[in-house]
């Protein structure tokens, strides 16, 4: 009983760590459209950042600063790689994002020489609690909670500001959303923004439960945050948080099965035939809009 | 009252090498409805679009009021008082009718109450649905709220793309009846039709555009009257 709590507990927390990377993915299509390839590099640099600054200045700096900074390099990638190619077909945006994501991988190997960087113990984080029996650290209880916040905080910035509602209008029509006299690059920005400032306070949660950051480190969770992202519906804040959570919970009862049935080496396999079955049943994903290609 | 609000000189669009405009000069006065009619392909929309600054024209000017805006940015252009009523209505259909109201005055930064009401004076039907998505709306009902949208930007100059377009004829003669009401409160008008026997009637002044040029201009009055006008865009018969 403990045991399958404490699988729980975790299935949950990495679901919230996945969430926070998956609104990042759905945001940024829901306005442009595009896959944004290089957002889970963005995570693992972030998670970097942490390692690198955390060694040098104090807690309450370094955190910090790993989010503004991440929230700087979103800005930037968009600016530099996505916003000349606005007019370009959707496939050649693609193909820069693909291109960013290497430029950081090989960036983040140049830097850390291709070594395995340990994530500090972050204070509180790190600290194990004992939750009906079992030993836990504090992150796995913490992020489902600061996750329903910070979507709760999102939700209502779509759904009740003005930049909020020029990011609804624009995700559905930029000629029109001009008309209006909405500056798209700002708004577009905006969802940058805040999918890398999510993807940074993901990152910390991650690493903080994870052995080493590798320059490929970004490669899986991204990878599984967009499919919970597509399991949801991309496009759909509620659609990607609820797939991650899904996704996180499936994998880690997977991987926490008896190991005498030898499958949890296939935890990654089984996500994502799982995601197959539900997208031949549900091709839009669980909140997905019916499939309406922008002209 | 003679002030050219608007004035478009030798204005010219293309398209890759496709000539739309081809060097089209009109103007709007304060206080008028002009319109420009023509078979589709005219060249209409285009010079729209190149007013509004969706596209960079080719070539010439389009002062308004005071300044050439040929060129520049839609925002800037919106924020001189400048809105346009899209061909097709584009409302925001996941906006509620109020954040479809409320987002023509996207750029405004004072209390936006007065004009709320004033568009739901207009439009009492828009009101019952204020909290619906746009996308539920009718057509006429979208019409509406595409009007009072730009409405909301307390335009200068209201251009209008075919408001008539797939709309039943009672419907458009409601939209005609609210141009004139508009116009009367002190908005200029520029209207694009191809109902050019609902445009003509309404307009103070009207061009005639034929493959991106101006081929013909007067009062609506006399367009209506002109017997080349009547064969080719009224229908003989019609009056």
């Amino acid at each position: 009983m403990e045991y399958v709590i404490s699988v729980l507990l975790s299935g949950i927390s990495v679901g919230g760590q996945y969430a926070l990377i998956a609104i990042g993915y759905t945001l940024v299509y829901g306005i442009l459209r595009l896959i944004n390839f290089a957002h889970g590099d963005v995570f693992m640099v972030a998670g970097l950042m942490g390692i690198y600054f955390t060694a040098t200045l104090p807690i309450s700096v370094s955190l910090p600063l790993v989010i503004i900074l991440t929230v700087l390099l979103g800005f930037t990638i968009e600016r530099a790689a996505y916003k000349p190619l606005r007019e370009a077909p959707r496939m050649s945006v693609m193909i820069s994002a693909i291109g960013v994501s290497y430029l950081l991988q090989n960036t983040a190997t140049y830097v850390t020489g291709g070594q395995p960087m340990t994530y500090p113990d972050i204070p509180f984080l790190s600290s194990t609690v004992n939750v009906a029996g079992t030993h836990t650290k504090w992150v796995v209880i913490i992020t489902p909670f600061l996750v329903l916040v910070l979507v709760f905080a999102l939700t209502q910035l779509i759904n009740h500001t003005k930049v909020g509602m020029a990011m609804r209008a624009v995700s559905k029509d930029f000629e029109t959303s001009m008309l209006m006299g909405i500056r798209i690059d700002r708004v577009i920005s905006a969802t940058f923004v805040i999918g890398s400032a999510l993807a940074a306070i993901g990152s910390i949660l991650f690493f903080t439960n994870y052995p080493a950051i590798t320059p490929t480190a970004g490669a899986m969770p991204g990878l599984k945050a967009f499919v919970a992202a597509v399991f949801g519906g991309i496009g759909s804040i509620p659609g990607a948080v609820i797939g991650a959570f899904l996704i996180g919970i499936c994998e880690t009862i997977i991987k926490g099965l008896p190991s005498s049935w030898d499958v949890s080496v296939f935890s990654d396999a089984f996500t994502f035939a799982l995601l197959i079955i539900i997208l031949v049943f549900k091709p839009q994903g669980l909140f997905g809009e019916a499939a309406t290609d922008k002209v | 009252m003679s002030e050219n609000v608007l004035q478009v000189d030798n204005l010219q669009v293309r398209y890759g090498g496709i000539e739309a405009v081809r060097g089209i000069s009109f103007n709007v006065k304060a206080g008028e409805i002009v319109t420009l009619i023509g078979a589709n392909g005219a060249g209409k929309s285009s010079t729209l679009r190149a007013i509004s600054g969706l596209v960079r024209p080719g070539g010439g000017s389009i002062i308004f009021e005071g300044e050439d805006i040929s060129g520049k940015n839609p925002t800037h252009i919106v924020s001189k008082g400048l809105m346009m009523v899209p061909e097709g209505r584009k409302i925001f259909p996941n906006l509620t009718v109020l954040e479809n109201l409320k987002i023509g005055a996207y750029l405004r930064k004072d209390e936006l109450e007065e004009d709320i009401a004033k568009v739901y004076e207009y439009f009492p039907r828009l009101k019952e649905r204020s909290w619906q998505e746009g996308g539920t709306l009718s057509g006429g009902e979208q019409q509406m709220l595409a009007v009072g949208r730009a409405l909301m930007g307390r335009p200068k100059l209201l251009m209008m793309d075919e408001p008539s377009l797939g709309l039943a004829p009672i419907v458009v003669q409601g939209i005609f009846e609210i141009i004139k009401q508009i116009n009367s409160a002190g908005t200029t008008v520029l209207l694009i039709e191809q109902n050019a026997n609902m445009a003509l009637h309404v307009a103070h002044r009207a061009y005639v555009i034929e493959n991106g040029k101006i081929s013909m201009e007067g009062t609506g009055a006399e367009l209506l009257n002109d017997e080349k006008v009547r064969a080719a865009y009224l229908g003989s018969t019609n009056k």
